[in-house]
């Protein structure tokens, strides 16, 4: 396949570990954490940390928009599958996170609600069109990436003049998330283990390379910007390696083939248009953080879920051995969870963590467990 | 006994109800195109005598949707599905039997369409379709057509394969590329609209087996890679036999298309579902014999051997990635869901 497999190359990669391995300076440790559920996904199918030396551990970051969304978010989504009126559309992965009282979407469908999933949100503006006398209601969630999609269906449902299809929006954004992890109590003692940060591919895309100098800046961590191919992630480990030896902190971008400063600023603009700042979102295990997701602009506002269902606010009940919200912050690894492998698991999900294959429990689980401390097979397939 | 309207009529009520109507709709459509000895006495069951060996016996109901698609269709696949089924354990397919649960309003057209291509499939198979039921219900409470058939098969003398019979130290042979069914359905399904060639791989594999157990008798045992694609069904097999496998990635042969498709849509070819491949476990020593003697058969062309059963009380399967690295192959975790981004 041209444009992939240049990029996955087994002998390439075995040069570049053999490359980290030559210049990560044996008397210290490298703490990186891939913000991005993308890589985190291609860092466990490729078996990246297998190449790495020991002392270069890589941390999984919030990246993954299932993961983030606090359950009381997904009991409103479920709330809103129970009207009777109402279709809601969404992306695969949410239909089986559990929300409070271990229910979801999944569940609700099969109690008879009318649950749909979807690839693109525009399938949802169809759905609409097909059905005038239902509500067609799209659970919006992700970073950047996913928002300029949710932003156009919004202004094209506006231009088409449709009465009947709304958006619950819970789109958020990459470096207020960053911001957060450096500003946990857990940052602020000390006991966060975090030497540099491996960038968001296709986000980057979007917001591009500029709204990452901060970090350099503010909190003296570098930031290498890297794509979701296996040898993306091997460079950009190189290029924090280096930096890091140097005593430079700097963004540098490695995924220049697709990633400007600016970014995509038609898509930007697409999504000022219809989309504005929330002053505050709660995100799982991050807590609430202000200006850290958007919210449908008011001269749209019929088009907004929340205002035209009224739909109450509600704070899920977490699991509390639960470990997703450490998990997310970078604080612990899913091994450290009571509850990985037995009885959570991506069939049996108790924490958002282990849903999505970019979750840093399911990838760990998926493709890693063999690996380190294995887990009994009767434990794993009871 | 009045003609059926094929071209324009449907589907009623009264096709299940054990009246004439009934009798039209079978003789007329389904007798017709299986056309046999065992289906022209009319009888309600079908009367046989097998030949000498182990009677085997596997059943398997068609739900798929949508009912047609390129490289088959419901009616082909029913057929080849179960043939498949019979075949894993070295038999030779004897006898089909064919149920249809039929939705009120279905198309004639489209029914003689898939009676006509199940009637294709059996004949080229040699396995005949002897004796079948039909069932007729209400507008809303069945997709169309569903298709139930079971199969009934002869291993002959001297074969012994089950999936409990790995050993570490065998080879893992694999028939061909993976994949393409279930790309196919789902770019389908999800009105993809893919413009490259890809296409179902539904065929029936009596034949492949029949060559490759003549060559080398001592094969542990086979099994199609359907639903759960090859991982799933590799991990059945490390658990039945109690052993672990560990695969190299470079071998598996996955289609130029398929690949993209799966790329798009962030799926592993690994856990999508095949119609008309095989997974044959042997002892080392005559796996090249054994590929040989696939890659000689049409069906077997893109054969390769995928790698080794091992010791690993865990039963885990393994694999070494295209990079060089090393990582689990896992069951199946609930659906295959498309990734958010």
């Amino acid at each position: 396949m041209k444009y992939v497999d240049e990029f996955r190359d087994g002998e390439k990669a075995r040069a570049l570990a053999e490359q980290i391995r030559k210049e990560a300076d044996p008397a210290r440790r490298y703490h990186l954490m891939e913000f991005c559920g993308g890589h985190t996904h291609a860092i466990f199918r490729y078996g990246i940390p297998g190449l790495l030396p020991e002392n270069v551990r890589l941390i999984h970051g919030p990246g993954c928009p299932v993961c983030v969304l606090p359950i009381g978010r997904l009991d409103m989504a479920i709330a809103l599958a129970r009207r009777p009126e109402v279709i809601l559309c969404t992306y695969g992965d949410m239909l089986r996170v559990p929300g409070s009282g271990r229910e979801s979407l999944m569940k609700v469908r099969a109690e008879g609600t009318d649950v749909r999933m979807l690839y693109s949100p525009a399938d949802a503006l169809k759905i609409a069109q097909q059905n005038p006398d239902k509500e067609v209601v799209f659970f919006a969630i992700g970073f950047e990436t996913t928002t300029p999609p949710t932003a156009l269906v919004i202004d094209q449902a506006a231009k088409l003049g449709l009465k009947n299809f709304s958006v619950f929006c819970n789109h958020v954004l990459t470096p207020a998330a960053m911001h957060a992890i450096l500003n946990t109590p857990e940052a602020d003692s000390g006991a966060l283990e975090l030497d540099g940060f491996i960038g968001p591919a296709h986000v980057s895309t979007v917001i591009g390379s500029a709204p990452y100098e901060p970090f350099p800046q503010q909190y003296k961590r570098p930031v290498v910007i890297a794509g979701f191919e296996p040898l993306d992630v091997l460079q950009a480990i190189l290029m924090l390696i280096r930096q890091l030896n140097d005593g430079r902190c700097e963004v540098e971008n490695e995924f220049i083939r697709a990633v400007s400063r600016e970014g995509n600023l038609k898509a930007q603009a697409a999504v000022s248009r219809v989309l504005e700042l929330r002053a505050s979102f709660e995100w799982r295990g991050l807590g609430a953080i202000p200006e850290s997701a958007l919210q449908i602009r008011s001269e749209y506002a019929e088009f907004d879920a929340e205002k035209r269902f009224g739909v109450e606010q509600l704070h899920g009940r977490e699991n509390k051995a639960c470990e997703c919200p450490s998990i997310l912050r970078g604080v612990k690894n899913p091994r450290d969870c009571v509850l990985f492998g037995d009885p959570c698991t991506p069939d049996n999900p108790l924490g958002s963590c282990m849903v999505s294959s970019e979750g840093a429990c399911a990838a760990y689980y998926s493709y890693g467990r063999f690996s380190e401390g294995r887990i009994p097979a009767e434990e794993l397939r009871a | 006994m009045s003609r059926l309207n094929i071209a324009k009529g449907r589907v009623e009520m009264v096709h299940g109800s054990g009246g004439r109507a009934m009798a039209e709709l079978i003789e007329q459509l389904f007798a017709q195109a299986f056309d046999n000895e065992w289906l022209a006495q009319g009888n309600d069951q079908a009367q046989f005598t097998l030949p000498p060996g182990r009677v085997v016996m596997a059943t398997d109901s068609h739900v798929v949707s949508p009912l047609f698609f390129p490289g088959g269709d419901i009616g082909a696949l029913s057929v080849h599905g179960t043939i498949n089924d019979v075949a894993m354990s070295g038999a030779k397919p004897c006898y089909l039997s064919a149920g249809f649960i039929l939705e009120e309003g279905f198309p004639l057209a489209d029914l003689k369409r898939i009676v006509d291509s199940m009637a294709a499939a059996s004949k080229e198979a040699g396995v005949p379709i002897v004796t079948g039921d039909t069932k007729v219900v209400e507008r809303g409470k069945g997709d169309g057509v569903f298709i139930s058939t079971t199969g009934i098969g002869v291993v002959p003398e001297g074969l012994q394969l089950s999936g409990d019979q790995a050993k570490p130290g065998d080879a893992i042979l694999l028939s061909g590329s993976i994949g393409d069914h279930g790309v196919t359905i789902l770019s389908l399904r999800e009105s993809l609209g893919f413009e490259a060639d890809i296409r179902s791989d539904s065929q029936a594999l009596h034949s492949l087996v029949a060559a490759m157990v003549e060559c080398v008798p001592e094969i542990r045992c086979m099994r199609d890679p359907t639903r759960g694609g090859l991982a799933n069904t590799l991990n059945e097999m490390a658990q039945q036999s109690g052993v672990g496998m560990q695969l190299m990635e470079s071998r598996i042969p996955v289609r130029e298309p398929v690949r993209a498709a799966c790329e798009f849509l962030g799926l592993d070819p690994l856990y999508v579902a095949n119609e008309g491949k095989l997974i044959a476990i042997c002892p080392q020593e005559r796996a090249e014999e054994l590929l040989a003697a696939m890659r000689a058969h049409p069906q077997g062309q893109d054969a390769a051997i995928i790698g080794n059963v091992v010791e690993d009380s865990y039963h885990f399967v393994q694999m070494e990635t295209v990079f060089g690295g090393s990582r689990m192959v896992d069951w199946l975790n609930g659906e295959q869901l498309p990734r958010i981004c």
